[in-house]
């Protein structure tokens, strides 16, 4: 470590739109770091020796390597690095949980001010955007090998992204008309634009990737029909299911699944309703119920439609959201209110079929269970009616059955998600891997593409292998 | 992108689009259908696929104006492309060999059953085909379906073609033929596969009614399609379309229906079903 230098605690605040400014336009909340402010976090890194911060990442990026580049203003270098194992950076800078990653790893935090990787990462990644020329690796030469891959989330990104870079011939499906997964249709624009996930995916189609839209696999060709024009398939499909709270009156106008709404509104646009001819509804008051990222989005998402009181109905106390907290303090500050220990137990509508009212009742916390949070436990009696125009449920979603149940010695987990080796993404199929939310369950961004990481070596190994 | 080969107005206000889909024609099945963007800025909508060419990789469809997005495929021409056609969506309908098996279609209906009675005759059941229409001019298809039926009856509201009347006169037609339905499948507008679950329910058969709640992605992934059949949440676009039409709620299903009344200005039509 480097002593000499003195400890700079000041960690730097990215510029945001202001809350009352923000909570009415589209726009991306966090503006990103000017070069000032990024070089200036660059230079408190103290490039540890055995940085513990790469322990944190799970794609294992080179941080003091490319953090080192950025206080040296040499940010092409800086890509370069960050892109040998992360191909996209300007989402996971924006989007992953840093502060339980790379970031509470680093040795800084014991101070309470770890560095901004990901505020850097995403730096470096809007610097890459900005200029005229975008570097594309050099591609050996084709290896005659060609692989399929299923979905096209980050997963298959991935692993479509580092085959195509070893000379395999990459073809990826894509049951929606837009590729992008939950990037696409799931997290809104005033998170992560959308012309960013856009580049990202031309990136690795100038790298030679096919991509394949509107074609459902399982249904347009099964993978057993697929996978005799492929020397290999990888599967990445998603966690898309949606889970319902199984209380009545659930089917109700004005009560959405969080993929229904943020699907309305980010996939087919509906901000731009009628331009765009798909509708969302403009509510007044609009419960959220879950406490997920996928909630804030959808609190969020409402009141920019324009709702008065927007809630979010969580049945634990704050301590366990499990949404990042930076995206749990941006909510707040855009007036969402945190109805807390709180349990929907049944929607009620009007003699028009509209929801009117929700019951809930108050909740306690009781002792840890298996995941370690407290078990929240009914009040009995403690039932009140909350007037409400719409409810949107933000509870989790399953894997999406499609593939499991039309395919054959595809071994499936209690879930219906895919059984995969942790270490190299194989399914029990022949020719076949899998990785991201369809093995895992919904997981996290960068979990997906570390899965896709691994199948991607794997798939390389066994494609080698072979005569 | 998906290349326009036929479209045309066959009947007042239903249309006829055949388009390039060789994958989709290769796979469908009866009682599958597609979704369709007509334009980038287009709804995803569902449609049910009336015929296919396996050979020349095509696929038809039968539809109904009835909003902004099929007023704008009413007026795509031949040889254009359409940036979605995705499919084949849905489950298969259950093709077996049942014995008397009594088909109704109403409105794009007729077309969307015209598969399905294919394939019950295939299969060496007695067809029996009912069509109903508001008038003689907005039948279609006759030609086409009759080969396949032991007998075709038509009621038309106007009586300018067969039965004058409506679904409930089907029980009479049956009764008066001697007509003893093993199962009865009805495909068109929600208002016509409800009255004929409620109208037929006493013949004590399945009534197998293709559902049309709205969709979005057709893959299962939004629950926007969600209906309550025998008690239970189920998605139409994974579990269906095709359900047993005495177990469905059908009071749910047609206020989930207008859910975006007020904001689709309804294109005022005379077909004369009361709106799908
Ligand atoms: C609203 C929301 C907010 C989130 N916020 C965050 C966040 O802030 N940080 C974070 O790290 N994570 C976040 N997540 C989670 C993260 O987005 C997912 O874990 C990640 O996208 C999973 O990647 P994946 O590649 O496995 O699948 P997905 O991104 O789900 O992509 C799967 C793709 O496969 C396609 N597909 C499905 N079935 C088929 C088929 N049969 N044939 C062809 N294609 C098919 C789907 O249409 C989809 O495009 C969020 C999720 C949501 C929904
Ligand atoms: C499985 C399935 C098969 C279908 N097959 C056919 C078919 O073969 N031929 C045909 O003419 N129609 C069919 N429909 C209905 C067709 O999808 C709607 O008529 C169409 O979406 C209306 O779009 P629009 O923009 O023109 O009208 P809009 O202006 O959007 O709406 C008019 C009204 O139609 C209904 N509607 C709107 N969007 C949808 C939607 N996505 N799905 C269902 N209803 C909707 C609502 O009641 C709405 O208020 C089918 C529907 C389903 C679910
Ligand atoms: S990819 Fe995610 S975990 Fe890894 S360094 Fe970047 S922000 Fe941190
Ligand atoms: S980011 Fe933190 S842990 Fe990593 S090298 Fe810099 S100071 Fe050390
Ligand atoms: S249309 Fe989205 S789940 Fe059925």
């Amino acid at each position: 470590m480097n002593q000499k230098k003195k400890l700079d605690l000041n960690r730097r605040e990215m510029p945001k739109q202001p809350p009352h400014i923000r909570r009415r336009n589209f726009k991306e909340v966090a503006m990103g770091y000017t070069v000032e402010l990024a070089v200036g976090e660059a230079e408190r890194c103290l490039q540890c020796k055995k940085p513990l911060c790469v322990q944190g990442c799970p794609v294992e990026i080179n941080i003091p390597g490319f953090i080192k580049c950025i206080a040296n203003k040499d940010f092409a270098e800086a890509i370069r690095i960050i892109k040998k194992t992360n191909c996209l950076p300007a989402v996971c800078g924006r989007v992953c949980p840093q502060e339980e990653q790379c970031e509470i790893s680093c040795i800084l935090i014991k101070k309470g001010a770890p560095i901004a990787i990901g505020r850097l990462e995403r730096f470096a990644a809007e610097w890459e955007a900005s200029q005229e020329h975008i570097e594309i690796p050099k591609i050996p030469p084709p290896t005659g090998k060609k692989v399929a891959v299923v979905g096209s989330g980050p997963a298959g990104i991935t692993v479509a992204g580092n085959l195509a870079m070893l000379g395999h011939d990459v073809t990826m499906y894509e049951a929606l008309h837009e590729a992008g997964g939950v990037l696409t249709y799931g997290i809104p624009e005033f998170r992560l634009p959308k012309k960013i996930v856009r580049r990202e995916i031309d990136y690795i189609k100038k790298m030679g990737v096919k991509l394949i839209t509107n074609f459902v696999v399982g249904k347009t060709k099964t993978v057993d029909q697929l996978i005799n024009n492929y020397d290999a398939l990888f599967i990445a499909t998603g966690a898309g299911l949606p889970w319902f709270m199984n209380i009545p009156g659930e089917n109700l106008n004005g009560v959405y699944s969080a993929n229904e709404y943020l699907t309305r509104m980010n996939l087919m646009k509906g901000f731009n309703f009628p331009k765009s001819s798909t509708p969302i509804k403009k509510h007044n008051r609009v419960a959220v119920v879950g406490g997920g990222n996928v909630a804030m989005d959808c609190a969020r998402t409402a009141a920019r439609l324009g709702a008065e009181e927007v809630y979010i109905i969580y049945r634990r106390s704050k301590k366990e959201l499990p949404a990042r907290l930076e995206e749990v303090e941006n909510a707040e500050e855009e007036g969402v209110i945190f109805k807390l220990l709180t349990l929907p137990i049944r929607l009620i509508g009007d003699e028009n079929g509209w929801l009117k009212e929700i019951e809930c009742l108050r909740m306690k916390l009781g002792e840890p269970d298996q995941s370690g949070r407290r078990r929240p436990i009914k009040i009995e009696g403690s039932e009140f009616i909350m007037p409400m125009d719409a409810c949107i449920i933000a509870i989790g979603n399953s894997p999406n059955p499609i593939i499991p149940n039309t395919t054959a010695d595809l071994e499936v987990g209690k879930w219906r998600n895919i059984i995969a080796d942790e270490k190299t993404g194989k399914t029990s199929k022949d020719k076949v891997w899998a990785g991201g939310d369809i093995v895992t369950g919904a997981a996290t961004v960068i979990l997906a593409m570390g899965a896709g990481r691994i199948a991607a070596l794997s798939i390389n190994e066994y494609l080698s292998g072979e005569k | 992108m998906f290349e326009v080969i036929e479209i045309e107005m066959i009947v007042p206000n239903l249309h006829l689009l055949t388009v390039r889909a060789p994958d989709i024609a290769e796979q469908i099945k009866p009682g599958q259908f597609v979704i369709v963007r007509s334009d980038e800025e287009s709804e995803r909508i569902p449609l049910s696929v009336a015929d296919w060419d396996r050979k020349e990789g095509t696929i038809t469809i039968i539809f109904m104006e009835v909003g902004v997005s099929t007023q704008k495929m009413a007026s795509l021409k031949q040889g254009e492309y359409i940036p979605t056609v995705v499919g084949p969506l849905g489950k298969p309908s259950e093709i077996e060999k049942f014995g008397t098996v009594v088909c109704i279609g109403g409105c794009y209906g007729i077309g969307s059953i015209f598969p399905t009675i294919k394939a019950f005759h295939e299969k060496g059941n007695n067809v029996i085909s009912i069509m109903e229409a508001r008038s003689l001019n907005l039948l279609y298809w006759k030609d086409k379906i009759k080969p396949f039926c032991s007998s075709l009856f038509t009621i038309t509201r106007d009586g300018s073609d067969g039965d004058i009347g409506h679904i409930k006169h089907i029980v009479e037609i049956l009764h008066k033929n001697g007509i003893k339905p093993d199962r009865i499948i009805a495909n068109g507008c929600t208002f016509m596969i409800y009255k004929a679950s409620k109208d037929l329910s006493i013949f004590n058969v399945p009534i197998i009614v293709s559902l049309n709640p709205i969709m979005i992605d057709g893959t299962g992934m939004c629950g926007v399609c969600r209906v309550t059949v025998d008690g239970k949440m189920r998605f139409a676009c994974v579990d269906g379309p095709d359900f047993d039409g005495r177990l469905v709620d059908w009071e749910e299903l047609l206020t989930r229906r207008k859910q975006y009344v007020d904001e689709e200005a309804f294109l005022v039509h005379n077909s004369g079903c009361g709106g799908i």
